[in-house]
């Protein structure tokens, strides 16, 4: 019968049944236990024994803590060194607090290694910290603590821990005889009872008296507890009465005596439909409107609210109390004449091959798609696999039977009853139910997977589930990676491989994450093993900075081609070397020195040259010498600098580039005298331009002097003289000049001057000593192509006619026919 | 050219991402602000956005700016409104410059917010610097990767010519990732290239870049959707000699006498005949341009007379128009249309007669005649008194360098006697500074000394008759021409409709660096070349992916694998462009020319020669 396990509580029914037979079976007596504390959502069970507290000796042994999965599996254990723990529990991202009465907080995850610290504030520190809650805030994991001052202080997060401070219950004295925290309209704030007045506090500094409505003479409000959903209240009173009402104390539900003097060790929420309450072996469980049932346990067992029920550990089992959802009572309840219901029975009949099964169908025929609707829903909320698959079936047939049903729902619950029977298998042991699923997602379902290290499910139901791989397979692969090198015991070569392996070139996979975790556990070979198969070097390069890793660091960068992380990295070795050391080590990368040498080239020059020097480079650091010569003012400074340039060439042996310098300096010297005695710049004038300068100003003598000073080929000195005496319009020097002595230029270099300044005249005089065999050539310069034609004629030379034909343009037609004539005449005397 | 553009990359889709990239950054900050420019940066940005953009008012009816300054280096400090954006490129200069504005405001008290967008992206030395300076707390740094800016469409530009010195001079990597991301820009826009060709050290170092960086981003690549099919990426130091020689193709000669900077173009009195300048931009927009381009320059003038004798015709129809209608119909469709080209045909003619008038004196046609002797190798002992007459003369600077390094590259160095007393003379007319310059040169390997270079077995015997011998020896620019047939054995180039590569240097050579993309195009790898590629400085490599139709293949290869993107690190000139857009028309490819700056000789040896400091 499906009903069986089924307890009636008023109209509804609760259903209890097993999630687990407890791996943890005589090994673990939950009596012996100071502290169990267990996480929502199928989480995983933390036991704090404390032999010092429960044994009847006096031992002096220390507190231990152990993690269980919640099917009994121990998967962490740890022997208890720091303070006096008030609390254990667990965050929502399965984290297991570990209050201590100086207020300190421990954050472990659930194998027990340690992940952080933090402080509840001074003053919890001072007065010590005699009660603790862990709540569920709308911004995640809450603490409050209640001081032996009677204060309570809240941090709404563990992952950002600011401390607020409740407002001051009026003449509390002594302990509140009851306390809970409660989160409503984003906001926690405290009930607290004094005695059997009520007080909500809040952070602003305010607090409101309340008194709920009840019949029963109260002295005290000795437990209470809150619903999951926070919408509910239960409190517990000195007389045995159980309230239940609203949480912000406007409604009574009811008022039901339990004629127990005796407080519960336990108050708890089943869903919101029913208060828990457990004396030792008894569980009572009370309805809204006063039902009750009755159960009786042969052990200790601790409560765990969930959404949708409660979670009983006890020491060989692990039971679920929930509420019979309204969809499963429709189908299964006994005479039921829903369609769902109808459904079902009719793939029963049809399994065994009767013809009832049509009778069923046709009754339900207009209501088919609801039908199917509730044997998917049903099959969702049951935990057996044989119920699942008789529900489904029931829904396949149904389907049949219907032409347009979307059976994406289907679909969908396959899927996710597939997943969720292999998350609440044993080995895994993560017992959710459909609803919680819901809430939780399937990302953070996989995430919980990979804390748990079972990356391969993971991956399976990511895939299964079609989950883009960016935020499916390749984040959980990375999560393995980083947990592959966190194995000490494992060769570093063999990890590296390994993670290479499995990783491959995964998009989204990112080695420089991986490496930077094996940085963090201090394995830096490792992290520079992985790095090498991160492709990106911007992102190689920091991590190897981090470690100090600066050579290495300074070759990725300059592998990446990426200049900007060279300059980086360079610039870091820089501020972290001595110079000496700095230099030395980016020698021998050529690439990386260029860049430097760039560097310095624009922004310290002085550096530039030790570093020639350094290299023995002469040539470049007398060349650096130069340039700075030129920014030198002073004469001295510069033939100093210049000097000093000659001793690096010397050094060198560059014999020409010497006696280069030698004469520039020499060269400025004159330039510097004949500055002060003409009262004219000459400084930074080219050696030739000096010499012209001063012919064209008619200082003949000190340009001589200047010609055998520096030894000035004639040609040279000729052209000098002659350009520059035509430039000073000194024809008659120039004149004079031409008939000096036979001029190394020959007389076409005097027409060519005198053409240039436009003098034709002038340079008519000098057509007559010009050679034969160039008098064409300058004619046509001076722009005389008449003679010049003639000229050519009378040479009888038919090439210079046509050159001068081609220098002839459109005004020259007659030109232009004569010549023609004279070609032909030429032709015919050949 | 005058083909369909149906599967040629549509290159403006460039200028529109960057317009409207530096639009919404520009509008990102919120309220008045005035812009700052580099003068480096401020063709380029016309070319993609211009003024009139960047003051118009966007949709929320707000300026993108409201003032724009122009950066100058001397000027401590300027005026404006409250917030001041820089858009400059990541110099320390410019760093210091900025540095000291703001610490100028700031000790006069006036509060300002200020923003350097660094083009085309931001450098941790520059960030450095400021830090030095103290004002990185004032100022927030923005990127803007404005790499590529279409001259033409088929020319794309970084504008970056600092890159040739920083990288072959300073062996500064920095702009090799600004190629890199051009690259990958590209081909985010045109697909993924598949064959891939470097010759040079640069284009394996930006191809292993390029390929590191597109890794992380996708995962076997899809070659289905490309609309170029081949990358041919080339080093400016594999050929120094085509730049180096004189330009004579009509593009060519108006930047080597004017000087087209991206792509505009700037006549003075002398070809405009007025008193303002004219600023013009060239492009294959303007037609009568787009013809003559990339002729040889002697016939040039024949076609713009042709060209204004049938303008003239069409101009002369008016007086022949009947009725109204016809009139109306004339002005209104005919004669803004006549006008322009009118106006563009004028200042065409006026530039040929300024290039005509410098060309046709005798000095450049001996400098040409030397020029060229010195490619075929003859004549040696002239061309040397020539080059020292020059020097003695004290003619340009950089046209007697450019003829120095011409002698030094095709002789495999100059014999060092020669060499030293070149040398000595050099600086003896341009001062002792080029003795810098000449060390430059030969860390480049333009000019060297024929003593350091070959490696004579035999040093022991008389230097003399060594270096005569090594001048008579092939060198490896010979072997080069010989092998790749760079100079052509007639004399008779047809420059009017021509047939060969080499009529953009009058028939005289070849551009080697467009003979080498040739050679790539058809073999489809460098395998076999040997003979010829041990004497490219750097190596070279070829990914081939997607072979073209040779037998088996079906021919089902996308058309795309006739276009063909050439990127030359270090520049390139327009003569070179002009010979890839001839081997197109010849052998049915369609080029896409990008560059790291337009070069001439004359530019090329200006980023090497040494100034002294002021």
């Amino acid at each position: 019968m499906a009903t069986a396990d089924w307890n009636p509580l008023g109209d509804v029914y609760l259903r209890k049944t097993e999630l687990y037979s407890m791996g943890w079976a005589d090994i673990v007596d939950l009596n012996k236990f100071v502290a169990v504390a267990s996480c929502q959502y199928g989480g995983p069970i933390a036991l704090l024994r404390d032999d010092a507290q429960t044994a009847r000796v006096q031992v002096s042994t220390k507190p231990v803590i152990t993690t269980y999965t919640a099917a009994g599996y121990q998967i962490g254990q740890m022997r208890w060194n720091s303070g006096q723990i008030v609390k254990m529990g667990w965050t929502v991202t399965e984290d297991l607090l570990c209050v201590q009465d100086d207020g300190v907080v421990l954050v472990y995850d659930f194998f027990l290694n340690f992940k952080r610290t933090f402080g509840l504030g001074q003053e919890a520190k001072d007065v010590k910290v005699i009660d603790c809650q862990i709540f569920n805030s709308f911004q995640g994991t809450g603490i409050a603590i209640l001081t032996s001052t009677f204060r309570i202080f809240i941090i709404n997060s563990v992952d950002d821990p600011r401390i607020r401070r409740l407002a001051e219950v009026p003449g509390l004295q002594t302990e509140p005889s009851s306390w809970t925290i409660i989160n409503l309209d984003r906001q926690s704030r405290a009930l607290v009872a004094k005695g059997k007045e009520l007080y909500l506090i809040d952070h602003g500094g305010q607090f409101q008296y309340q008194s709920p409505q009840i019949s029963a003479e109260v002295n005290e409000y000795v437990m209470m507890s809150v619903s999951y959903s926070n919408k509910y209240l239960a409190m517990f009173t000195d007389s045995g009465v159980i309230w239940i009402g609203s949480s912000d104390l406007q409604k009574c539900y009811c008022e039901f005596n339990t004629k127990s003097p005796q407080c519960p060790q336990q108050l708890a929420w089943c869903g919101s439909g029913a208060v828990v309450a457990m004396w030792d072996k008894i569980m009572l469980v009370v309805g809204p409107d006063k039902d009750w049932i009755k159960f009786q346990f042969d052990s200790p067992v601790h409560l765990t609210q969930e959404d949708d029920g409660l979670r009983i550990i006890q020491n060989y089992q692990h039971e679920f109390l929930h509420k019979v959802p309204d969809v499963t009572e429709k189908i299964f309840k006994i005479g039921s004449m829903e369609p769902g219901a109808m459904l079902y029975e009719a793939n029963r009949e049809f399994m065994k091959g009767s013809q009832k099964a049509d009778e069923y169908v046709r009754m339900i025929k207009d209501k088919l798609d609801i039908a199917v609707d509730q044997c998917i829903q049903a099959s969702g909320h049951e935990l057996e696999p044989t119920k699942q698959k008789q529900l489904l079936r029931a829904a396949s047939f149904g389907k049949c039977f219907l032409t347009d049903y979307n059976p994406q729902a289907f679909v969908d619950m396959c899927q996710m009853l597939r997943v969720l029977n292999q998350v609440r298998n044993h080995a895994i042991g993560i017992p959710l139910t459909y609803t919680q699923l819901e809430k939780l997602t399937t990302t953070v379902l996989i995430d919980r997977l990979v804390l748990r290290k079972f990356f391969a499910y993971a991956i399976k139901i990511s895939q299964y589930l079609k989950i883009p791989e960016a935020e499916g397979s390749s984040r959980i692969l990375a999560h393995w990676a980083c947990y592959k090198v966190k194995q000490k015991n494992q060769d570093d070569e063999v990890i590296a491989r390994a993670i290479a392996q499995k990783l491959g070139d995964t998009p989204g996979v990112s080695y420089s994450e991986v490496a930077n975790e094996a940085l963090e556990c201090g394995r830096e070979e490792l992290a520079i093993r992985l790095l090498d198969y991160e492709p990106r070097a911007a992102h190689q390069v920091p991590l190897l900075m981090k470690m100090h890793k600066d050579q290495i660091a300074l070759s990725k960068a300059i592998e990446s081609g990426d200049t900007d992380l060279v300059y980086t990295v360079l610039l870091r070795l820089k501020e972290s070397m001595t110079q000496g050391d700095f230099l030395m080590s980016i020698r021998s990368m050529p690439i990386s020195y260029s860049l430097f040498l760039q560097y310095c080239r624009q922004q310290n020059p002085k550096l530039l040259e030790d570093l020639y020097y350094q290299e023995d480079n002469f040539i470049e650091e007398g060349n650096c010498k130069v340039m700075r010569s030129f920014i030198d003012e002073r004469l001295d400074d510069r033939t100093e600098t210049l000097n000093q340039a000659i001793k690096c060439y010397q050094k060198g042996r560059h014999d020409f580039v010497i006696k280069q310098t030698e004469d520039q300096i020499k060269l400025l010297k004159y330039q510097r005298r004949l500055e002060e005695e003409f009262n004219r710049p000459y400084m930074d004038l080219s050696l030739h331009q000096t010499i012209y300068r001063l012919t064209v100003e008619n200082n003949f003598k000190v340009s001589e002097q200047l010609r055998k000073e520096f030894k000035i080929p004639d040609r040279r000195y000729w052209w000098i003289k002659i350009q520059a005496l035509a430039e000073a319009g000194e024809w008659v020097e120039l004149d004079k000049f031409s008939r000096n002595k036979k001029p190394p230029v020959g007389m076409e270099a005097f027409v060519e001057v005198c053409a240039k300044h436009h003098n034709v005249n002038e340079a008519m005089k000098y057509m007559s000593r010009v050679s034969p065999e160039q008098k064409v050539r300058c004619l046509v310069k001076v722009g005389n192509k008449k003679a010049a034609a003639d000229t050519a004629f009378e040479n009888r030379n038919e090439e210079e006619l046509n050159f001068v034909l081609s220098k002839c343009g459109h005004s020259d037609r007659q030109l232009v026919e004569s010549i023609k004539s004279m070609k032909q005449q030429l032709g015919l005397k050949r | 050219m005058a083909g369909s553009t149906t599967n040629f990359p549509n290159v403006q889709r460039i200028r529109d991402m960057v317009r409207n990239d530096l639009a919404s950054l520009l509008d990102s900050f919120k309220g008045k602000k005035d812009l700052v420019l580099d003068t480096e940066l401020m063709k380029p940005l016309d070319r993609v956005a211009g003024a009139t953009m960047l003051k118009q008012r966007n949709l929320l009816k707000q300026r993108h700016v409201d003032k724009i300054f122009k950066l100058d280096p001397t000027q401590k400090s300027i005026h404006g409104c409250e917030q001041r954006v820089y858009l400059v490129r990541p110099q320390m200069t410019t760093m210091k410059v900025i540095a000291d504005h703001v610490n100028s405001d700031r000790s006069s008290n006036i509060k300002r917010e200020y923003r350097i967008i660094m083009v085309p992206r931001k450098l941790h030395v520059c960030e450095m610097i400021l830090e030095h300076e103290g004002v990185m707390g004032y100022i927030t740094i923005h990127e803007l990767q404005m790499d590529l800016i279409p001259l033409d469409r088929d020319i794309l530009s970084l504008e970056l010519p600092q890159f040739f010195r920083s990288f072959y001079l300073d062996s500064d990597h920095t702009w090799i990732q600004t190629i890199a991301k051009s690259l990958i820009n590209i081909q985010a826009l045109c697909g993924i290239i598949p064959n891939v060709y470097g010759i040079g050290k640069g284009s394996k170092m930006v191809n292993d870049l390029m390929k590191n960086i597109l890794g992380e981003k996708l995962s076997g690549p899809d070659y289905s959707k490309c609309d170029i099919g081949n990358l041919i990426l080339i080093d400016r130091d594999i050929d120094f000699v085509t730049p180096l020689c004189s330009q004579l193709t009509y593009e060519g000669l108006l930047d080597d006498t004017f000087g087209i900077s991206c792509g505009y173009i700037e006549f003075g009195k002398d070809v405009t005949g007025k008193d303002q300048s004219t600023k013009l931009l060239l492009s294959s927009e303007d037609q009568i341009f787009d013809e003559v381009r990339n002729r040889h320059f002697s016939n040039v003038f024949e076609y713009l007379s042709s060209k204004a004798k049938s303008l003239q015709t069409e101009f002369d129809q008016r007086h022949g128009l009947e009725s109204v209608g016809d009139t109306k119909d004339f002005v209104a469709t005919k004669l803004r249309g006549l006008k322009a080209q009118k106006a563009a045909l004028s200042h065409h003619i006026g530039a040929c007669e300024v290039i005509l008038g410098k060309k046709t004196k005798g000095e450049f046609e001996e400098y040409l005649q030397t020029e060229h002797s010195l490619l075929e190798g003859t004549a040696l002992r002239e061309n040397m008194t020539f080059i020292e007459e020059l020097i003695n003369k004290q003619s340009s600077m950089i046209q007697t360098l450019k003829l120095l390094c011409l002698l030094s590259l095709t002789l495999d160095g100059i014999p060092a006697r020669d060499y030293k007393s070149l040398k000595k003379q050099y600086c003896q007319s341009h001062g002792f500074e080029q003795m810098l310059t000449f060390y430059n040169l030969s860390k480049l390997g333009m000019i060297t000394d024929q003593e350091l270079t070959t490696i004579q077995p035999a040093t022991s015997l008389g230097k003399v008759t060594s270096s005569m011998a090594a001048m008579t020896k092939h060198s490896s620019f010979k072997s080069l021409c010989r092998r790749l047939a760079l100079i052509p054995k007639t004399d008779d180039i047809n420059l009017k409709s021509p047939t060969d590569m080499s009529y953009v240097f009058s028939g005289a050579y070849s551009p080697l660096s467009c003979k080498l993309v040739e050679q790539a195009l058809t073999r489809e790898t460098f395998i076999g070349m040997e003979e010829i590629t041990k004497h490219l400085p750097g190596g070279v490599f070829a990914e081939v992916n997607a072979k073209q139709s040779k037998g088996k293949m079906p021919s089902s290869l996308p058309p795309s694998s006739k276009v063909v993107l050439v990127y030359f690190l270090g520049g390139c000139t327009y003569s070179e462009i002009s010979a890839l857009r001839f081997l197109g028309r010849l052998k049915g490819y369609r080029f896409l020319v990008a560059t790291t700056s337009i070069i001439t000789g004359t530019s090329l040896l200006e980023q090497v020669v040494e100034k002294p400091p002021i």
